[in-house]
């Protein structure tokens, strides 16, 4: 039983943090995107934070790379079985990057429309391609399909984490979460029997509400 | 998550479980309702994010107007015209100069509003979604420009030959032009139509008598431009102050004439063709000063006719070429495409028309494009 007193193995604080900035980010973002291009009234205010949004999401998602090279990982808890953690893995890939690609190829877009890439106010970013209306019509296509495909990873990734978290309680959240977790940090316990009541052992821990 | 953290701190517990070998342990205590239950909640919070989602993208409200709806009404009204604009469809290109005289930089830091000249790659066209009608003296003629400033930036402008617009909204713009396009069976617009929109829509005939009382210029040449749209010039201290613009042609005016010219389905845009290459064709870009109470949010309204006007600079056209060779025609003359200094109003058409004109151009040029009504030997003769 010594893995009850284990500390909880968590990605390292900046891992933690980037990944809940990006969240952040990210969400509100597939429902700007798929709102503006449905919306009349809305579509210039919504476009006006898109392109800027974008843009700090593509910068964000580089950092997060070099950081996820820099960083080790805590490992998967057992109770993922060896399919999940390949899934969990690409799904990890994926998600990195239809977040590199999407912001690209919204910029590229726009540069082979040869629409001016404002960020706000006076700044603007350079067109990256020439213009080119058939390639615009091809990423502008590319755009949609990498929007819904990235929502629906992020769908898969909340649906796995909500059901590992909720329904099979093991915990596999708290390795993201900001705050830091350890429940061996506790004074240390007295000498216990070799198999504790596990309803007190839980009554005891502070902070359990 | 506040319900994870609170149900019996196995969140403090992390990997507790982790000596437990089989899944079903992880469903203790509890048992099987309780996971159910829980697994119910999986499922809600999931479906929700789902539902908020198709909601946000208009797939649950199908009758609301979105930007693809609106311009499959056009494709509706007008028929298919591949690679061609939705509306004022039928045009050609020209090109030039915007000198600025810094009239407009008292109200507006706008780099267009500074001394200096700016090219100006441009479009005049007829309203309406086919690219091969003929041309009338009273279709409404547009200007289209894009300035292109020194510092990258650029501004771009849709501009019309009436002084204000017949509707407030996009939805009554869609039901206008529902309502006034022809019957298929008799090839006119169908009369109770046309009377139930007017009935509903009072800024239309308000609208109309005003468009109606000002004479027709005999080409595009003489015409003036107005921005329709209110806008707001911000200037360097961040004072904000609404206007509306035209282009007012130093061409002389002449009405035209009340019989067309037979023959010459392109006799408006020929007459521009000539103009231009005899020689430079020029506008002067008044600015027109909003006092508060004037609305900016109702296209439909002049604003009185003392309001102040202020001359920013001079238009000079001195090249005109088809759409088929010119640049024009792979730009999206979004209004909303400006430079720091000029801001959009809170003009509900302003938004839409950013939109609409979005997916026409997405559409258009994504198809194979037929040739323009004024084509390069159409220019050159």
């Amino acid at each position: 039983m010594s893995a009850r007193l284990a500390p909880v193995r968590q990605f390292a604080w900046s891992s933690r943090v980037l990944h809940w900035l990006m969240a952040a980010m990210v969400i509100p973002m597939l429902f700007i995107g798929v709102g503006m291009v449905a919306s009349l009234a809305d579509y210039h205010v919504l476009v006006s934070i898109h392109r800027p949004l974008g843009i700090a999401i593509l910068v964000l998602v580089v950092i997060r790379f070099v950081n996820r090279q820099l960083t080790t990982l805590p490992p998967f808890p057992p109770t993922m079985s060896p399919v999940e953690r390949v899934v969990a893995s690409w799904s990890e890939r994926l998600l990195y990057a239809l977040m590199f690609a999407q912001p690209l190829v919204g910029w590229a877009m726009l540069s082979a429309a040869r629409y001016p890439v404002v960020l706000y106010g006076p700044i603007h970013l350079p067109p990256i391609l020439p213009v080119d209306p058939a390639l615009y019509s091809v990423l502008r296509e590319t755009h949609t399909v990498l929007a819904y495909l990235l929502f629906f990873t992020f769908m898969a990734h909340l649906s796995a984490v909500l059901f590992h978290t909720l329904v099979m309680r093991d915990g596999l959240l708290n390795r993201m979460v900001p705050w830091n977790v350890r429940p061996a940090a506790r004074p240390a316990p007295p000498p216990r029997p070799l198999a504790p009541d596990p309803v007190r052992s839980r009554e005891q821990r502070p902070g359990a509400a | 998550m506040a319900c994870v953290w609170s149900s019996d701190g196995r969140i403090e517990a992390g990997f507790a479980m982790a000596d437990a070998s089989s899944p079903d342990e992880h469903l203790r205590p509890g048992g099987g309702a309780a996971s159910l239950g829980r697994l119910a909640l999986v499922g809600a919070i999931v479906a929700g994010v789902g539902v908020a989602f198709a909601y946000t993208g208009g797939w649950l409200t199908p009758r609301a107007l979105t930007p693809e709806r609106f311009i499959d009404t056009f494709e509706q009204v007008n028929g298919p015209h591949p690679g061609f604009r939705r509306n004022h469809a039928k045009g050609v290109c020209a090109s030039g100069v915007f000198e600025s005289n810094g009239g407009g930089a008292r109200l507006s830091r706008a780099v267009v509003f500074r001394p200096g000249r700016v090219p100006v790659v441009g479009r005049f066209a007829l309203a309406g979604g086919n690219p091969d009608q003929a041309d009338a003296v009273q279709t409404v003629r547009s200007l289209a420009l894009r300035y292109s400033l020194p510092n990258g930036e650029e501004w771009r402008s849709g501009m019309n030959s009436i002084p204000v617009f017949v509707v407030r909204t996009p939805e009554a713009f869609r039901d206008q032009i529902v309502a006034t396009s022809p019957d298929p069976a008799t090839g006119k617009p169908d009369p109770t139509r046309m009377q139930a929109f007017v009935a509903g829509h009072p800024e239309f005939a308000r609208a109309l008598a005003a468009i109606k009382a000002e004479p027709i210029a005999s080409g595009f040449e003489n015409s003036t431009y107005n921005s329709l749209n209110a806008f707001e010039l911000i200037d360097s201290a961040g004072r904000s102050t609404p206007v509306r613009w035209a282009m007012v042609p130093l061409q002389p005016f002449v009405a035209a004439a009340t019989e067309q010219p037979a023959g010459d389905p392109n006799f408006l845009f020929d007459a521009l063709i000539a103009q231009v290459r005899a020689h430079p064709l020029q506008w002067r870009l008044v600015l027109t000063i909003g006092r508060p109470g004037d609305p900016t949010d109702d296209a439909t309204i002049a604003w009185p006719a003392d309001r102040e006007k202020v001359e920013a600079g001079t238009l000079t056209i001195d090249r005109i070429e088809s759409e088929d060779t010119s640049p024009c025609r792979t730009i999206n003359y979004d209004p909303l495409v400006l430079p720091d200094g000029i801001a959009p109003s809170d003009d509900p058409l302003l938004s839409a028309r950013s939109a609409a004109y979005s997916v026409s151009f997405t559409r258009r040029v994504g198809e194979t494009a037929t040739p323009s009504a004024v084509s390069p030997s159409e220019v050159s003769k």
